[in-house]
């Protein structure tokens, strides 16, 4: 069949692409006409074989097919040229393969001994049939299931933390009625207590654990005060979102910051004695006679106490946010609320940032 | 009992405390920041501690010690004393027994 039909000529460049047409002439003919096809790294061939000359063998590559072409072709240098190049092209496009493939297996056997030291190190940090699934501190002492299940919980409860806030930045954006607001109001502060309850059974389990504020992180914990955050500096940041202020509120808010300090001064100050009486239980008798069973005997009962510290510092905390729920209106709880759960949330990512900003080579 | 009573029935702020709360003391920091000199009797040191002890949790108080009573009347341990120091409501509870003389800093 004649396809070269006369209603419809399509330029010569796309011959070489189009199988319908006969092989044989349109490619002679087009390298005539165009001086060659370039065809940049790769060798575009008719999938329509030539009946005789054109060889089936297509192990050597595409260059090999070309030659017998180009050798009937009018530009034999040019063609000659391009060959070469192409040849150096795939040479070097193989020796890119070569190595990108040994990276990639060195980079796997990396990943399969870095997985079986994680899980060698993973196994001797627990008690057996435990596991931590994530820790965003990472650990190196052995935890227990119930702390490993607060964390859990924590990671959830900053979760939800996060929703609350958000959903309070939407509302408090629109327009909302005041009813609605009192229940965010209310989920939100009774999101609060649910975590100081947490922390009760934690601190049971390893007092030293929120002692130190393991749970959070770094930046939160720079401002630690017994196991939480400061019932004053709570009062400090939310101060500047209540404006305006009833004057009754004013005196109120007054009163609360007061007694909140003197609150926080007597705990701290009690805190300060059972490190001295511990200090002096660790230290009695002779130190250097390498007998001390009594002393930790002594320690520990001290160590007792911590337990009550902890919930006694988590109680102000409760109080106070409880104390300034009832003092302000709705409205100015629910912004309020939004500065705190957001001042939290920037201590979280100053953490982050800081961390990443270490990793940096200087 | 009877101790208990006559000693918490004693004029003004009334502790009572053992030597090694750290609690009690935070709750005495506190007394003597509101310019108030209580009354402390140390129940360790008391041959009927024990019974002491039984009978403060009777009347009432979550922890033994510290318990304080104002004018006779049980206020609570630490966290009741806590509660109503944020709310308010201590200061005009123990004002007739604040010193003018004892200034805390």
């Amino acid at each position: 069949m004649n396809t070269t039909s006369t209603h419809f000529v399509p330029p010569r460049r796309f011959e070489i692409y189009e199988t319908t047409l006969s092989p044989v002439s349109m490619w002679e003919e087009s390298f005539k006409n165009n001086g060659g096809i370039y065809t940049p790294n790769s060798i575009i061939i008719p999938t329509n074989a030539k009946p005789d000359s054109l060889s089936e063998d297509t192990s050597h590559g595409t260059p090999h097919k070309f030659d017998q072409e180009a050798s009937t072709s009018r530009h034999p240098d040019k063609t000659q040229r391009r060959l070469a190049q192409n040849r150096e092209a795939a040479r070097k496009s193989r020796l890119r393969k070569k190595a990108y493939v040994q990276q990639l297996e060195t980079s796997r056997l990396k990943l399969i001994h870095l997985e079986q030291e994680l899980d060698r190190v993973r196994q001797q940090g627990f008690y057996e049939g435990n596991r931590v699934d994530t820790n965003a501190l990472g650990f190196s002492d052995k935890m227990s299931s119930g702390i490993v299940a607060f964390e859990m919980e924590y990671g959830h409860w900053v979760e939800e933390q996060n929703r609350q806030i958000s959903e309070l930045r939407t509302v408090l954006h629109g327009q909302v009625s005041d009813v609605e607001l009192r229940l965010l109001v209310d989920n939100a502060m009774k999101h609060y207590f649910q975590l100081f309850r947490m922390k009760s059974a934690a601190a049971k389990i390893d007092v030293f654990y929120i002692m130190s504020g393991m749970w959070k992180t770094s930046a939160e914990r720079f401002f630690l005060w017994i196991g939480g955050f400061r019932p004053s500096e709570l009062l400090k940041v939310l101060l500047p979102h209540f404006d305006p202020l009833m004057d009754q509120q004013v005196l109120d808010v007054c009163n609360l910051r007061q007694s909140c300090q003197q609150a926080e001064d007597a705990v701290s100050q009690g805190m300060e004695k059972l490190q001295h009486t511990l200090a002096d239980s660790v230290a009695a008798g002779n130190l250097g006679e390498g007998s001390y069973i009594p002393q930790i005997t002594c320690a520990m009962e001290r160590l007792e106490a911590l337990v009550s510290f902890v919930n006694q510092a988590d109680h102000l905390r409760h109080e106070t946010l409880q104390q300034m729920h009832r003092i302000l209106t709705t409205r100015q709880a629910a912004r309020g609320l939004l500065a705190l759960g957001e001042y939290f949330q920037r201590l979280r990512a100053l953490s982050s940032s800081w961390a990443t900003r270490q990793r940096e080579p200087t | 009992m009877d101790k208990v009573m006559r000693m918490s029935s004693e004029k003004g702020v009334v502790i009572f405390t053992k030597s090694s709360c750290c609690l009690c003391y935070a709750v005495q920091i506190l007394f003597r920041d509101l310019r108030v000199q209580p009354t402390i009797h140390e129940i360790d040191n008391d041959p009927d501690c024990r019974e002491i002890e039984k009978a403060l949790l009777r009347i009432g108080c979550s922890t033994a010690v510290p318990a304080v009573f104002v004018g006779g009347k049980l206020v609570g341990s630490t966290n009741e004393v806590m509660s109503l120091h944020l709310s308010g409501s201590l200061v005009p509870l123990i004002k007739p027994y604040q010193s003018l003389l004892y200034q805390a800093n």
